[in-house]
């Protein structure tokens, strides 16, 4: 990491609440509530090789926020990881402000696709995958996506083409809250694994669970990682 | 002399570029698989079929775009812009990245398939996506220069290759051609309708222009021509629904009076079946039913 004289606080898990209570303006919000608050921590801060000094190193490791819906504790996890000012935070989804209610790759550094409309970060993702592949770059792509948002047909479409190509550098991470309707229990997995992808099921709570399943890699398929997030 | 197939010319220049190109990237969906044989052999990382499944047929060029490819996107028009339209507006339209969506089939090529497989409405869709350029070969030859520019330049395209041909090739540089000059009306020929309208015209003083250039559309040159005459009158003819582009040629003409004429697909389901030229003369674009158009619009 660079180090110059003016090198900001590196924050951490624990500012987490604070910062997303800039943007909610509620001082009790309880962060824990956001489902996809540790599964973004534990990425940015343990698995991706991402640099918030060079946003758009050819290199990186890409990660797609497919679900862009309620993106505090995204927006709170770059700021923690230094890739725009805690200042956005305070006016976010005002005009003036490139911090929208969904957020806007074109907008913010560190965002690699504007996300809102379900359904397109798993099959943007595998499109990604290829390209990196074809041009001969070893980076992954780590697309989250929620267990509601498989209901669009699109993903189906992807989770398929994926494995017969065998896109290894590809992880989705499913976070799970049993907010899909007519969700079965253990379907999502087993769809995953049935169309021959390697799948973990872990605690979306906990990080010692979450660090080596979203690490993890298996030769000649992609990986899924379900983080069942119940409280 | 039998007109090449643009559709198969797509597929040999589109080979051709991919042997030139190191980040070009075609993507599929079973649609012209016949032609691709030569192209998936030789590129097999940068060749992708991905099935019989569009929305993330563009979806997955969007994102080979995002990891700094070109790609170029293909199935039949209907399914690749108005089933997979979000894709295409918010695959690559927002999230700013380029490439180049290659529909075949256009208005007419499927006429025995039915409305199912005829997309006349294709370039009105995208005429709501910001940035988007729209271009629509008369020839092989045509088609050829039109992928050849797009592929190499930046942005987003959609090419419409379909089998009706004219006789005549123009460069695909983005300008309205003078094909003939007249005092009178200015008739415009957008894509493969230039014969008809040739003939249609062939006795009548008027001006002709063309163009595979549908968006941006060369509106300089348009108003250069139609600006001889003290009121306008502009006939604007094009192989998609009738009026697509009348705005854009509205908006040139803002500061005189004018007269404009828009001929093109009719809205209405036809409901027949046959052959492409029955369908092009059941929409009145054949060199009688233009001549129809034309003495009732100038007299």
């Amino acid at each position: 990491m660079t180090t110059t004289a003016t090198a900001p606080t590196r924050l951490g898990y624990d500012d987490l609440p604070r910062l997303i209570s800039l943007m909610t303006g509620d001082e009790k919000h309880d962060a824990a509530a956001t489902s996809t608050l540790d599964v973004l921590w534990v990425l940015y801060d343990q698995v991706l090789r991402v640099d918030p000094d060079h946003p758009d190193d050819p290199g990186r490791d890409r990660f797609l926020l497919s679900k862009g819906h309620g993106p505090m504790a995204y927006y709170a996890t770059l700021v923690a990881q230094g890739f725009f000012p805690e200042s956005w935070l305070a006016d976010w989804a005002s005009f003036d402000s490139r911090l929208g209610h969904h957020p806007d790759r074109v907008l913010v550094p560190g965002v690699e696709i504007g996300s809102g409309s379900l359904g397109h970060g798993l099959p943007l993702a595998l499109g990604v995958t290829l390209g990196l592949r074809a041009g001969g770059n070893p980076a992954r792509v780590v697309v989250l996506v929620g267990d509601a948002e498989l209901d669009e047909g699109s993903n189906a479409e992807a989770l398929a083409v994926a494995a017969a190509l065998g896109t290894e550098n590809l992880t989705v991470v499913v976070v799970d809250n049993g907010s899909a309707s007519y969700g079965v229990p253990g379907r999502i997995a087993e769809r995953f694994a049935t169309e021959g992808w390697a799948v973990t099921t872990v605690d979306g709570r906990d990080h010692r669970a979450l660090a080596p399943a979203l690490s993890a890699r298996s030769a000649a398929r992609p990986s899924a990682v379900v983080a069942e997030v119940r409280s | 002399m039998t007109a090449p197939s643009p559709r198969r010319q797509f597929a040999a220049t589109t080979t051709a570029l991919l042997d030139e190109r190191p980040d070009l990237a075609l993507v599929w969906a079973e649609i012209s698989g016949q032609y691709f044989g030569d192209a998936v052999r030789r590129h097999p990382e940068r060749v992708v079929n991905v099935g019989i499944r569009e929305q993330l047929l563009v979806d997955v060029g969007a994102g080979m775009a995002l990891a700094g490819m070109r790609p170029v996107v293909h199935t039949i028009g209907s399914f690749l812009v108005e089933r997979a339209f979000e894709q295409v507006k918010l695959g690559f339209a927002h999230q700013a990245v380029g490439g180049v969506l290659v529909g075949s089939g256009g208005s007419f090529d499927v006429a025995a398939g039915g409305r199912t497989h005829q997309s006349p409405g294709d370039v009105a869709l995208l005429d709501t996506v910001p940035g988007m350029h729209v271009h629509a070969p008369g020839t092989a030859a045509e088609t050829d220069d039109v992928l050849r520019r797009v592929v190499t330049g930046a942005g987003l395209h959609y090419v419409r290759v379909v089998e009706q041909v004219n006789d005549a090739a123009f460069p695909a540089d983005g300008h309205l051609h003078v094909v003939r000059r007249g005092a009178g009306a200015t008739v415009v020929a957008l894509g493969p309708v230039l014969d008809a309208v040739l003939a249609a015209t062939a006795d009548r003083d008027v001006s002709v222009l063309y163009s595979a250039t549908v968006r941006p559309l060369d509106v300089t040159t348009l108003v250069s021509v139609a600006g001889a005459q003290p009121v306008p009158e502009v006939v604007l003819v094009e192989p998609w629904y009738a009026g697509t582009s009348a705005r854009v040629v509205a908006d040139a003409l803002r500061d005189r009076p004018s007269r404009l004429l828009a001929l093109g697909v009719r809205r209405e389901e036809v409901r027949r079946y046959g052959t492409p030229a029955e369908h092009v003369a059941a929409h009145g674009l054949d060199a009688p039913g233009l001549r129809a158009s034309l003495d009732a619009f100038l007299g």
